[in-house]
């Protein structure tokens, strides 16, 4: 099982409301991601329902338990946290082995758990050493198996690959999505960095001041953008948002246009000059200052040859935009 | 990137940093030499440093005359036992006050320091009269507590600090991985912490160990450690140099020694923290 139910929770530390009231139901197996601007409240929420802080207000069940006043141990949840936390006095055995012998289990079993965990990750060489002999890739490995042998409910992740260099956290997301359909239990990650979001998730949750602008599958959010700051957030480079006239022209008091749905063609509407062309190989990104409207974003596909103070004639796309009015909400 | 010292600069450092050591090491230094003299040649004026007649005469009359080896018992016992009573005391509370921090939490660390600037003669007749009234008068126990409660501050606040270098995502992973408090504090905390323990039980092992005025004025006979040992050769048919010093040399060997050998530890523990 694995099904989290968050009933009004809420958090204040003082007079400071960080999440003033939540309400999400989180599925049986799921791989959901909250995902926010940093202070946004994502890993306090995460915290709320590992238990490692206590909720002011609401409820949090698990199972349809009530665990609002479980503590963390009770919980049936593993967490994983973003500086490993591994024990460094003891060796990778002990440090995945611990919350086996914290329930009590008999030396036989923890053993073979210890084996069968180091087996799925890889680990079986380093089962001595302690966790200052090993890579940050490991480390999260170990983090990872120590989680594992409980069998959680769920497991938590606190931006477990935010200490990683780029190719490791690649690898990295990889082997934890995989693992994800291998144990097929719940997941909740928590990350900023929202291609980790988009890859990996089942279900994003876009979180700002505490609150949850838009629950929905990554490709939902992409496409449908409730709002202004969903529509912002999500997707990279972010969306052009132009407003006044050319707005008004839509019928909306902000437009948006991403930047991979805006063509360079002589017949465009729009008229402006390459302020930067940043080559990739794979695509091109412009910067096009365009009169009346602003700095634009483009994404081209493949090698564009177009360089820093062209004039160009650009546009978007028929039907790829999105019209928002004045409350920030999707039109 | 490393700072370049000029050879005469290192030069001026090292006879500077061995002229300080020898000044403080001059009057230990002096104490030994002179343990080894005859009475007259301890008082000869001019002081001399060395002298032709050196003995063991001291050291042979301090033993017969004295029992020196309850003195050392009692020493030991007050000294672990009142360091090894404040650990189990001062553990938790440096706990608490490192990872459950209240408002007053700063406060309150500041009032226990504040206690050791009091000079410990304000209390001594209260105490005196406790310890009479409570039979813990001239009472291993009654010195273990006193040594206990002088020290405590100490404690404290090494392994506050000590602690507070712990990152708590660790001891929250321990939380989440079913440990109760007890468990936290034994198969976590503590071992992480042993560098800092440690140090501190060795520092608080010698400040016990030499601390002089309790020990003396709480103790007559039963009870008294090496330092009253000391003491009892100062008194009543005047001052026997000589004699006083190898009593005193008897009083700090085990010390010293015993800080010879950890000092590697000691650095290490009074540094931590201190480069990150």
């Amino acid at each position: 099982m694995g099904k989290i139910t968050l009933t009004q929770v809420r958090k204040s530390f003082g007079e400071t409301h960080v999440i003033p009231g939540i309400d999400l139901n989180i599925e049986h197996g799921e791989f959901v991601v909250f995902v926010g601007p940093s202070g946004c409240g994502k890993s306090t929420l995460l915290r709320l329902i590992a238990g490692l802080e206590d909720i002011s207000g609401g409820k949090i069940e698990i199972d349809g338990t009530d665990a609002t006043d479980l503590p963390p141990g009770k919980r049936g949840l593993a967490m994983v946290f973003q500086s490993y936390a591994l024990y460094p006095h003891m060796s990778v055995k002990k440090n995945i082995a611990f919350p086996l012998k914290m329930a009590g289990m008999d030396e036989a079993a923890i053993e073979a758990k210890v084996q069968s965990a180091a087996k799925i990750l890889n680990l079986a060489n380093y089962l001595e050493r302690k966790p200052g002999q090993l890579s940050g890739g490991q480390r999260q490995r170990v983090a990872i198996g120590r989680a594992i042998v409980r069998e959680p409910a769920a497991f938590l992740f606190d931006e477990p690959l935010s200490n990683l260099d780029a190719a490791l956290r690649v690898t990295m997301r990889q082997e934890i999505s995989e693992l994800h359909q291998k144990l097929a239990t719940t997941m909740i990650y928590v990350t900023h960095d929202q291609v980790e979001a988009m890859t990996m998730a089942d279900k994003i949750v876009v979180l700002n001041a505490g609150r949850i602008e838009q629950v929905g599958a990554p490709l939902e959010l992409y496409n449908h953008p409730q709002n202004l700051f969903v529509a912002g957030f999500i997707g990279s480079p972010k969306m052009n948002l132009i407003t006044g006239a050319e707005a008004q022209k839509h019928g909306c008091t902000t437009l948006g246009v991403r930047p991979e749905y805006i063509e360079v063609s002589a017949d465009g509407p729009w008229q402006g000059t390459i302020g930067l062309a940043e080559h990739l190989g794979s695509d091109t990104f412009l910067k096009v200052d365009v009169p009346g409207i602003g700095m634009l974003t483009v994404r081209g596909s493949g090698e564009m040859h177009l360089h820093h103070g062209n004039q160009i004639r650009l546009g978007p796309q028929a039907g790829k935009i999105y019209r928002f009015g004045p409350d920030g909400k999707a039109l | 990137m490393a700072r370049a010292v000029s050879p005469r600069r290192k030069l001026i450092t090292t006879v500077a940093a061995w002229a300080v050591s020898l000044l403080i090491f001059f009057p230990v230094l002096w104490m030994i030499l002179t343990s080894f003299k005859t009475e007259a040649s301890a008082v000869a004026s001019p002081p001399q440093l060395f002298t032709a007649d050196w003995t063991l005469q001291n050291y042979s009359d301090v033993w017969a005359r004295s029992d020196y080896p309850r003195f050392f018992w009692n020493s030991v016992v007050i000294s672990v036992g009142s360091t090894l009573l404040g650990l189990a005391i001062a553990i938790p509370a440096a706990w608490s006050m490192a990872f459950v921090p209240g408002r007053k939490t700063k406060d309150l660390l500041m009032w226990m320091l504040s206690t050791k600037m009091m000079p410990g003669v304000a209390v001594l007749i209260p105490l005196y009269l406790l310890f009479q009234r409570t039979g813990l008068f001239d009472t291993k126990i009654g010195l273990v507590l006193a040594l206990m409660l002088m020290n405590l501050p100490i404690i404290v606040w090494m392994l506050y600090t000590y602690f507070k270098e712990i990152p708590s995502e660790i001891l929250e992973a321990s939380r989440m991985d079913g440990a109760s408090l007890w468990k936290e504090v034994v198969y976590v905390l503590t071992p992480m912490a042993i560098p800092g323990i440690a140090s501190t039980l060795l520092l608080n092992v010698i400040l016990a160990w030499n601390e002089a005025f309790w020990t003396i004025t709480l103790t007559t006979t039963k009870a008294a450690p090496l330092s009253a040992f000391i003491a009892s050769f100062s008194a009543p048919q005047g001052l026997f140099y000589a004699k006083l010093s190898a009593a005193s040399t008897m009083a700090i060997a085990p010390i010293l020694i015993l800080g010879w050998f950890s000092q590697k530890q000691l650095v290490r523990g009074l540094t931590f923290g201190a480069v990150k």
